[in-house]
Formats: C-alpha cells, sequence, structure tokens
C-alpha cells in the first residue's frame, strides 16, 4: 500500500512514515501528493476537499504538511468572524507577527493583497506556500468578493502559494453566480466498516491484546455502524464502555478466548448506550457513574429530554393554549369553537375538502395579535383586564422559544406569531388548567 | 498565560458579547437618602409626623430585606454548593495524566450545567450574581456572564481573541482554575452564535480549562432544540434542577408574613392581589418582594397613625407623642368606634373628650395587637397542619389560601371551616395523633403565655391518646380464641352497638380533641378586623396596589379619550353622560366621532362631522385640516386605526364596536 504515496521528490523512508500515520486513505494522500508535486514546483492555485465529518480531511492534510515540512498557514474559518482576523493568521502564520501588524485597522482584500506581495518580495518563496482553509462552507457568508480571490491568490499575489478549502459541502453549493476559478475537486468518502474496523482496532488498551480489542470494536461497530459513522464518536464510545466490556474479564469469569459470552455481556449495554449517551441524554461522565452503580440504580439518572415539563403562571397557560388554537385552526371556524350560540353550521359545509389533510401535519401558521387575544378572552374563565403584564407575557413566551415571532421584528401595529410548542406539550399543559384541548381543535373533530 | 489576566480584566466572548467586567457591578442610581425623604414627605398624610413615619418605614424594610436576602441564600445554599462542587472538579478531559488509556481516547467534551430556573426570569439575576460571586470566591477567578441581549446575532465587534488565545497555548503544567462562562438566558440566544462560539471553544478545550453554565428558564431539552447533535456533542452536560418558585413564595411569606416579627400587615385583599399577581402573571418572587414593600410605603405615606406601626416599645413611646390631631383620627378609626361603642357610657365620654386617657387606652390596645399577632399565627399554622392533609383540601393546600381565608371574615363561619372539621372527626387515629404531634412542634417554641397553656392541654390530650392503647389491649387478649360461633356473636354485638351509636373511647376523644381545636381556632383566629387599632399595622388599599402593579395602558387611554376630565381635571372639560366637551382635546373629539363609524372610515365625512358638531373658534380652514389631521395621525399611533388600500380616502378601524 505504500507503493501509493510516492514522489520523486521525497525520499521513500519519509512518505512510508507519512503513510503509516495515514491509515485508509492513502489513495487520497496520493493524488493530493502528485497534485502538490514537489516542495518547489509550482502547484495547483486551489484545491478543494470534501467528505463527511471525520472523513480525515484535515488530518490527511496536515500529516502531509507538517511530516514534510512544508510551510504552511491553517485557519478555521469559524474563527474568523471578520476578514480581518482570517487575513492576520495568514500572515502571521506564513510571514510572522511584523507582517500580521501591517494590516491597517480594518482591512480590505486589497489591502491584504498589497502586504502579502510587499512580504513576498522580502522574501519569495522557496518552497510552495499553503493556506489551509477549514470549515470553508463559512467563506459564503464573508465578503462576496474573498472566495473568488482566494480560489485565485497564487495570480494576484504572484507567489507559489496554493489555497486549500475544506468542506462537507460539495462544491456545487459555493459556485457564486458570478463564475469563478474553478478549483481542483478531491473527495473523501466516508469509511468503510472495515476501515473504521482497521483504525480503531489500532488504539488497542495497553493492559489487553490487541486481538482483544479489536473483538471488541467488531462488537461496537456491529450495534452503532448503523446509526453512526464518525470516526471521533465512535473512538469516543469505545473508550467510554471498554471498561464495562472488560468487567467479566477482570472478574476471572470469561476467558478473553470466549468471545461469544463476552458479546452477550455487552451487547445490551452498547444498545442502551445508543438510547442515552450517543444522543446525549445523559453525559459521558454520567455514564461512566453508572456503569459503577447497581444495575437497579441506573434507573434513577432520567435523560435531559424526560425533564420536558415546564411550569407556567397561570395566564401565560391559557395565551399559549390560545396560541396553540390560533396556530392549527382555520380562521373561519373560530366562530363554531369560541361563539356560544353560533347557529347551526351544517358539519359538511364546515369541513372544507381541502383542508381534509391534518393542520398537524402542516405545521403551525401565523396568527395575528387580535386573534390570539380573542381566542384567550373567550378560553380564560374568568373576566381578565388587559393589563400590561398580560401583553409581556406574550413576550416572555417569544423569548422562552414557545412563542415564535414571525416577520421582522421591529414591527409594532400588528405582530405575528407561531405557536412552537408540540401536542404532548400543550396536552400537558392544558390538563393542569382542566381545558380539553381536544375538543377545541379542528383536526380531532 | 496572557489569557488568563485577559480574563480578570474582562472576559471576551465573540461576536456581539461586549467586554464583561467582573469587577465592575452596573451601578444603580438610587435616590440617596436625603432625595428620598423629601419625596416622602412631599404630599405625605398629615404631614406632622411625616419624618419619623419615614424613618421608622426605612429601618422597616431594612429588615425585612435583610431577611429576605439571607432567606434567599439559604434557599440557593444547596443548590449553589453542587454547582460549586461541579465546577471544582477536575474536569475530566483536563485534567488526566496523558497516560490514561480512556482520558486520551475520549473525544474531549467541555463540562457543561444546565441550570434549570424556571420561568420567572426577573428572580434569576439574583442566582447568577451570588454564583458567580461563589464561584470567584473559591473556585476561579475567571468568571464571565453573558446575555443573551449583549450577544446580538450578526453584530460585528470583533475583539483580536484569537491571537490572544493562541498566546495561552503555552503554559506550564501545573492545575489551573477553570474558566466559567456563564449563559444567563439560554433560551434567548441566537443559535447559530451559540453554535458557533461552542464549536470555537472545543478548539480550544484541551488547552484551555473551559466550562459552561447555561441558565435555562423551559425545560432542559432546548439544549437539543437549539443545538444540533453535532455540537451538543462537544459538551458534557449535568443537569441541575433548582427550587420551583411556588415554594420559593411559600417560603417567602412564611418569614415576612406569617410572622408576629414585623409588625407590617398585609390586609387579605392587598395579599390576594400580589399572590394573585405572581401566581397568574409572573411567578416573579422578587417581584412579589417589591409589591410588598410598594404596599409597606403607601402604608406609611397614606396612614399617619402608621407611626404606632413599630416595635411595641417604641410604639407605647410613640403613642405618648400623638398630637390631637392624631388622636381624632384614632377615635374615628372604625376598629376603634367599634370598641368605644362596647364600653359603658363613663368609659365612652372618657375615650371621646380626654386625651390622656385614650392615650393609656391606646398603649393597652397596642399591646393586645401584639399579642393577637402572638397568638394567631401559631394557631394558624396548627390548623393548616391539621387540614392540609383531608382529601380535596376544604381549607386550601397553601397556608396563605388559610390565611387570606382567616384574614376576611371569621373562618369559622366558612362552610369549608365545617366540612373540614366533619373530615377531622373521622380521622383514622395515627392520623390525627401524628398532626397532633405536628402541632405540638409547631407550639414548642412559642414563648406566649396563652399558647404554653394551649401546648400543655394538647399533651394532655395527646397522652390520653396513648393511654387508649393500655385500655384497648388486655380487650384484644380475650379474643385470641375464636371460632365461627364467637365471631358470629362478637360480630352481632358490634352491629348492636353500632346501632345504638355508642362511641369507643377513641372517638369520644377525638371529638374532644376536634372540639378543642374548634375552641382554639374561635378564640384565636379572630380577623383582625375586629381588633381595635389594626389599622394601624394593617394595609389595606387593594386597587392602589393593583393600579401601581398591573397597569392597564388600554383602558388608560380609553379613558383618557372618553373623559379628558379623569386625568387633565379641568373644569371646562367636564361633561356628563359620556359626551365630550367641545373643549377637549382635538384628539378626544376625533376619537369619539370615529366611534360612531363603521370598520372603514371616510377621511372627509369625519372631518366634516367635527365640523358640525364643533365650533373651532377663529380657526381658518387650514388651520382645521392640520389639526385634524394630526389627531387622526395620534389616534393611528395609538393603535385604533391604520390607513387602507381597500378604498380611497379611507381608513381602517381597529377596535370593535359601533355599528
Amino acid at each position: 500500500m505504500a507503493a501509493l504515496l510516492q514522489h520523486p521528490c521525497y525520499e521513500e523512508e519519509r512518505l512510508r512514515r507519512v503513510a503509516d500515520k495515514l491509515p485508509c486513505r492513502e489513495v487520497q494522500a496520493g493524488t493530493l501528493l502528485s497534485v502538490m508535486g514537489g516542495p518547489e514546483q509550482h502547484s495547483f492555485p486551489s484545491i478543494f476537499i470534501y467528505g463527511h465529518r471525520a472523513s480525515g480531511k484535515s488530518h490527511v492534510i496536515h500529516m502531509l504538511l507538517r511530516e514534510l515540512e512544508l510551510p504552511h498557514a491553517t485557519v478555521s474559518c469559524v474563527e474568523c468572524v471578520s476578514v480581518a482576523l482570517l487575513f492576520e493568521q495568514v500572515l502571521l502564520s506564513l510571514f510572522g507577527c511584523d507582517a500580521a501588524s501591517l494590516l491597517p485597522r480594518s482591512p480590505s482584500l486589497s489591502d491584504f493583497v498589497r502586504i502579502y506581495r510587499q512580504q513576498c518580495s522580502h522574501s519569495p518563496a522557496v518552497q510552495t506556500r499553503y493556506i489551509v482553509m477549514e470549515k470553508a462552507e463559512l467563506l459564503r457568508d464573508m465578503d462576496a468578493n474573498l472566495l473568488p480571490a482566494l480560489l485565485r491568490l497564487q495570480e494576484l499575489v504572484q507567489d507559489n502559494v496554493t489555497v486549500i478549502l475544506l468542506s462537507e459541502i460539495v462544491w456545487d453549493k459555493f459556485r457564486p453566480n458570478t463564475g469563478c476559478f474553478e478549483p481542483l475537486q478531491l473527495h473523501f468518502p466516508d469509511y468503510s466498516k472495515g476501515e473504521l474496523q482497521q483504525i480503531l482496532a489500532q488504539d488497542s488498551h495497553p493492559s489487553y491484546s490487541a486481538e482483544l480489542y479489536s473483538s471488541y470494536i467488531n462488537i461496537l461497530l456491529g450495534v452503532f455502524y448503523s446509526v453512526c459513522r464518525d470516526l471521533r464518536e465512535l473512538r469516543h464510545l469505545a473508550a467510554l464502555n471498554f471498561s464495562k466490556f472488560c468487567e467479566p474479564l477482570e472478574e476471572g469469569k470469561v476467558k478473553e478466548s470466549d468471545t461469544h459470552k463476552l458479546w452477550r455481556n455487552i451487547e445490551p449495554h452498547l444498545k442502551k448506550a445508543m438510547q442515552t449517551v450517543y444522543l446525549r441524554e445523559v453525559s459521558s461522565v454520567q455514564w461512566e457513574q453508572l456503569q459503577q452503580m447497581e444495575e437497579k440504580d441506573t434507573g434513577a439518572v432520567r435523560g435531559l429530554s424526560a425533564h420536558a415539563h415546564v411550569e407556567l403562571p397561570y395566564y401565560s397557560k391559557f395565551l399559549l393554549i390560545a396560541a396553540y388554537l390560533a396556530s392549527y385552526n382555520p380562521a373561519r371556524t373560530d366562530k363554531r369553537f369560541f361563539v356560544k350560540h353560533h347557529g347551526k353550521v351544517r358539519k359538511t359545509n364546515f369541513l372544507k375538502k381541502h383542508e381534509k389533510t391534518s393542520n398537524h401535519l402542516l405545521g403551525p401558521k401565523p396568527f395575528p395579535l387580535d386573534r390570539l387575544l380573542a381566542i384567550f378572552y373567550s378560553v380564560v374563565d374568568s373576566r381578565v383586564a388587559p393589563t400590561a403584564s398580560i401583553f409581556s407575557q406574550i413576550s416572555s413566551l417569544v423569548t422562552l422559544q414557545l412563542l415564535a415571532q414571525v416577520g421582522h421584528d421591529d414591527q409594532i401595529d400588528a405582530p405575528k406569531y407561531k405557536c412552537a410548542v408540540s401536542l404532548d406539550f400543550i396536552r400537558a399543559i392544558s390538563r393542569t388548567v382542566n381545558f380539553d384541548i381536544v375538543k377545541y381543535l379542528y383536526d380531532f373533530l | 498565560a496572557k489569557l488568563f489576566t485577559y480574563t480578570q480584566v474582562g472576559f471576551i466572548s465573540w461576536q456581539g458579547c461586549f467586554v464583561f467586567k467582573p469587577s465592575a457591578k452596573k451601578k444603580k442610581r438610587t435616590l440617596d437618602v436625603g432625595e428620598s425623604r423629601d419625596y416622602f414627605i412631599d404630599g405625605c398624610e398629615g404631614s406632622g409626623n411625616s419624618e419619623l413615619r419615614f424613618k421608622l418605614c426605612q429601618s422597616l424594610w431594612d429588615k425585612m430585606k435583610t431577611e429576605t436576602e439571607v432567606l434567599q441564600d439559604e434557599l440557593n445554599r444547596k443548590i449553589l454548593d453542587r454547582l460549586l462542587e461541579f465546577a471544582g472538579r477536575p474536569s475530566s478531559t483536563f485534567q488526566h495524566g496523558a497516560d490514561d488509556w480512556a482520558a486520551r481516547m475520549r473525544a474531549s467534551e467541555i463540562p457543561t450545567a444546565a441550570l434549570v430556573l424556571g420561568v420567572n426570569v426577573p428572580d434569576h439575576d439574583m442566582t447568577f450574581q451570588s454564583l458567580s460571586d461563589l464561584l470567584r470566591q473559591s473556585v476561579t477567578p475567571h468568571v464571565a456572564s453573558v446575555q443573551a441581549k449583549e450577544c446580538g446575532g450578526e453584530g460585528l465587534s470583533n475583539n483580536g481573541t484569537p491571537n490572544k488565545k493562541r498566546s495561552s497555548h503555552v503554559r506550564d503544567e501545573q492545575p489551573q482554575p477553570p474558566v466559567v462562562i456563564i449563559f444567563k438566558d439560554l433560551e434567548a440566544f441566537n443559535p447559530r452564535v451559540l453554535q458557533d462560539f461552542i464549536l470555537i471553544c472545543s478548539r480550544y478545550v484541551e488547552h484551555l480549562p473551559l466550562m459552561f453554565i447555561f441558565g435555562i428558564a423551559t425545560s432542559p431539552s432546548t439544549i437539543q432544540h437549539i443545538l444540533p447533535h453535532s455540537v451538543s456533542s462537544l459538551l458534557c452536560i449535568e443537569l441541575f434542577q433548582s427550587l420551583s418558585c411556588t415554594q420559593h413564595l411559600s417560603t417567602v411569606i412564611d418569614k415576612l408574613i406569617l410572622t408576629p416579627q414585623f409588625p407590617f400587615k398585609l390586609s387579605g385583599k392587598v395579599l390576594q392581589v400580589l399572590v394573585g399577581i405572581f401566581l397568574y402573571h409572573d411567578f416573579s418572587v422578587r417581584n412579589f418582594i417589591k409589591g410588598l414593600q410598594l404596599s409597606l410605603l403607601e402604608h406609611f405615606h397614606s396612614q399617619p397613625l402608621s407611626v404606632l406601626c413599630c416595635r411595641k416599645k417604641e410604639a407605647l413611646a410613640n403613642v405618648l407623642q400623638l398630637s390631637h390631631q392624631d388622636l381624632e383620627s384614632v377615635r374615628q378609626l372604625p376598629s376603634f368606634r367599634r370598641y368605644v361603642e362596647r364600653q359603658e357610657p363613663q368609659e365612652q365620654v372618657n375615650l371621646l373628650t380626654d386625651d390622656t386617657h385614650i392615650k393609656g387606652v391606646c398603649q393597652k390596645l397596642i399591646k393586645g395587637l401584639r399579642k393577637y399577632h402572638k397568638n394567631f399565627y401559631p394557631i394558624l399554622r396548627c390548623l393548616h397542619t391539621l387540614t392540609s392533609s383531608l382529601p380535596k383540601y376544604p381549607l386550601g393546600k397553601q397556608i396563605r389560601e388559610l390565611y387570606i381565608l382567616c384574614l376576611e371574615k371569621n373562618v369559622w363561619e366558612n362552610e369549608e371551616y365545617q366540612s373540614a372539621m366533619q373530615l377531622l372527626r373521622m380521622l383514622a387515629r395515627d392520623e390525627l395523633v401524628a398532626s397532633l404531634q405536628t402541632c405540638a412542634e409547631i407550639l414548642k417554641p412559642v414563648k406566649a403565655k396563652k399558647m404554653r397553656n394551649v401546648l400543655d392541654q394538647l399533651e394532655d390530650l395527646l397522652a390520653k391518646f396513648k393511654q387508649l392503647d393500655k385500655i384497648t389491649s388486655p380487650e384484644k387478649g380475650l379474643q385470641k380464641k375464636t371460632d365461627l360461633f364467637q365471631l358470629q356473636k362478637t360480630l352481632l354485638e358490634m352491629k348492636e352497638s353500632r346501632r345504638s351509636k355508642k362511641m369507643s373511647p377513641f372517638e369520644i376523644l377525638r371529638n374532644e380533641a376536634v372540639d378543642f381545636i374548634d375552641s382554639l381556632v374561635r378564640c384565636y383566629l379572630a380577623p383582625p378586623e375586629s381588633q381595635p387599632l389594626n389599622e394601624v399595622c394593617y394595609y389595606s388599599s387593594s386597587a392602589v396596589v393593583r393600579r401601581h402593579l398591573n397597569a392597564t395602558p388600554r383602558t388608560s387611554i380609553q379613558t383618557a379619550l372618553s373623559n379628558p376630565y379623569h386625568y387633565l381635571q379641568n373644569d371646562t372639560l367636564r361633561s356628563e353622560d359620556g359626551t365630550v366637551s367641545n373643549a377637549a382635546p382635538d384628539i378626544c373629539i376625533v376619537h369619539k366621532l370615529h366611534l360612531e363609524c363603521g370598520r372603514l372610515i371616510n377621511l372627509y365625512d369625519w372631518l366634516e362631522g367635527g365640523h358640525l358638531e364643533i365650533e373651532y373658534v377663529q380657526t381658518t380652514c387650514a388651520r382645521k385640516i392640520a389639526r385634524f389631521i394630526q389627531a387622526v395621525s395620534e389616534l393611528e399611533f395609538l393603535g385604533f386605526i391604520k390607513s387602507t388600500k381597500q378604498k380611497t380616502d379611507h381608513v381602517a378601524r381597529l377596535t370593535w364596536g359601533g355599528c
């Protein structure tokens, strides 16, 4: 396999060392290396690498650049809230602090290019310089000229520089309307099950044999491979559950070779982990504590989503109920539900054909404030004065994200809202105030 | 560790989170004492002793405030201790030795405390303040609190953080105190900002012992709504649930209101308003205490006799200082008049004419009022312990409900009270004895003489219940051998005895106990209105409190428009039967006219309608139109009408009514 990573400009021994650290990514590393060429050779202006999370994009790039000792700058775009930070980091890594300090207060792209060229003339590139942009999809939200400029930076600064963009999104979603230089695209496919097995088996526990760990990984993948292919997450799960796997060995009940018994011991445990710690319902620290507890005590720790109950003031509950009704009932049915003597409404007229599809499937609809208050006054038992606190409760519900304001924020005269809670939630709320909400919902008529 | 010194000055978070200086608390502009005294004395009823009243009011409020602060600390102690322990715990990803296999393999997560505080957001500030103070004292100097409104979404405020962060990478290996970031209101944060912030932090968590505290108002599942799995998998979330706000309120009421310690009292109606605002509107204990403060201030401001609302010694001294005018107002107090009516004719004359005599009587009555309070609360608590376990809670689940009942009228005249007593007469023995024992516990620390007697009587009763065991046990011994015949015989006997309603000794004793409780209630739980001079201590203007705390802007606007005299107090504006005088402001006239229109209003008709009804004195046509248009736009601003495109020269009404 090491043969894939070959280049006349580098010693074979060095390349083999790199290849050892890049299991299952030899093909991609080889392609990259051939594009990059020798250190002194001019390289392609920009390379775009995409693949899912934890498919080894950053790892491969960093291994190559570090092990082959190539000059490079790495920038994570999530950190660069402004282009200034991005420019500063690039200049800092390539030319040192002095260069970075030359940047004006809020630098433009041309400032960056000017300083780059100026620095470049002092110290022209002996080897290709690399700029690695992680999470490059965020570049799309920055200045419109930034991405096209980065793609042909080589041309702009007239230096031997290559920009490498790393992203989880395909290039088609990047391409600006105005067109730009097309980077060289490289795809990192997901690791296959076998590859995951091979990689994960490498970090075996020092006190146990490599075969045992490998069989453990096999069991782990058997449970988790269908839901999770993220290498980082799998490694985390492997670490969390390994002590439980070893428990029968420690107690001397089972021999290392008896994989079937080990499997029987760990499988239900892993299944439970899939529903709790993998979803972060239970934190990893709590999970470890749970493992040390007796089996019967484990019911005591409940997941995050088990605590769904929210205590609300009395009128807030009714406001929320009114908002739910306004969101899921068609406005023309309000008369039927909330006017006491609404007269005879023919059922056939009342149920219109196109509304037969469940409003609950379509999701909440926006409603104006007046409708909310009208329904509120008719569902709440007692006479309620329209006090300031009733109105401020509406905005409190918005802050708590139980209601959502639709449209622009500073709309004063006729704000519109949507109800953002689920049917189960509102049923629980209405139960506490003895209000049978299902009777008032058009969908359940 | 540049960042660490940096955080001491102010931890910089990202994207519009402002630099937040931990040391500099927001300085509230408070009125200094002299200034607020002037406000108090100005417009005070019966200004003769207003300065004394101000002083009393202040000292009383200070005492109540310290009490609430102590209370708050105690209530939060448990959860704060747990949080401190959490923050002090060495972070699993950070502090483990490099040789620990599991630690090396695990993904590095940021320890996060999800602190569920309930929807009473105004109360949270105090909790967070004491939390960050405690953290700074005992765990780490690096604590930063951020609020959502300071971290606006796409705002651009960047403070060159990454460099500073990077410089901190070079650090020595000694354990570092954690850097704690408190998100006060998680729900209000822009999810994208939060996600990006967590992503950035997770890049440094191996070098920087970061720790988050999320303040959550609703439920912990919001974390999963705000953060996708890719982000929440970077956190190691532990849940902390604080005391519910209703429990919190109960403790506050218990310590501030159901105690003879503070002479200031609320009447049933005022207490109901305050509790109503809490339960129906905001769940905020802080606002409840604010309401209490307002009532206190209003009481001392509006009641000249509030000079007597203080500790016994001072009150007795203040009685002697009362002026003739003050004594006249004492004579006019309804409770005092009722008291006078009950006296002998000669005594009545003395009370109404002799100032020195009335002072002596007042001293006696003040002492009586104090004794009344000293006995009232223990008995109230006893009654509550007995009735709070009854099915359907005839006298309320919470002690405050029972208290309000007792404040309003003679509690024993309530139907619910009767049914509660009936239920008590059916209580099982162990339940009754347990409740009575709790009552004895309640009475034990009370020092009042009468309560000592009550306690003795109660203990006698309890002893009798114990005696009952000894009497009944030999009977049981007889029935050891039971055959079918004997069983039938005993059953028949039991039936007989039931028919003849012969009560068992336990039933007799139970009735005795319930009668005893009933007599206590009738003796000590009379409403305060029955006590002479109660107006000195009880504040009863619930309407004022409601108006101040629960404003009704729409009603006020409506009143202002339809009856401008109500606010302007100008005699020319006075009018009867809902008409608006011609001298009223333009907007009132325009409003009055628009009430007679339909949903769409023709502007021209509206203007002409104004012309027909009202004489605009000496105004030119252009000026008239200008004034009309101004009034119309004012109405639009107030939300009564809006412009519409349905018909030209028309506006749409936004209110109901009319034709």
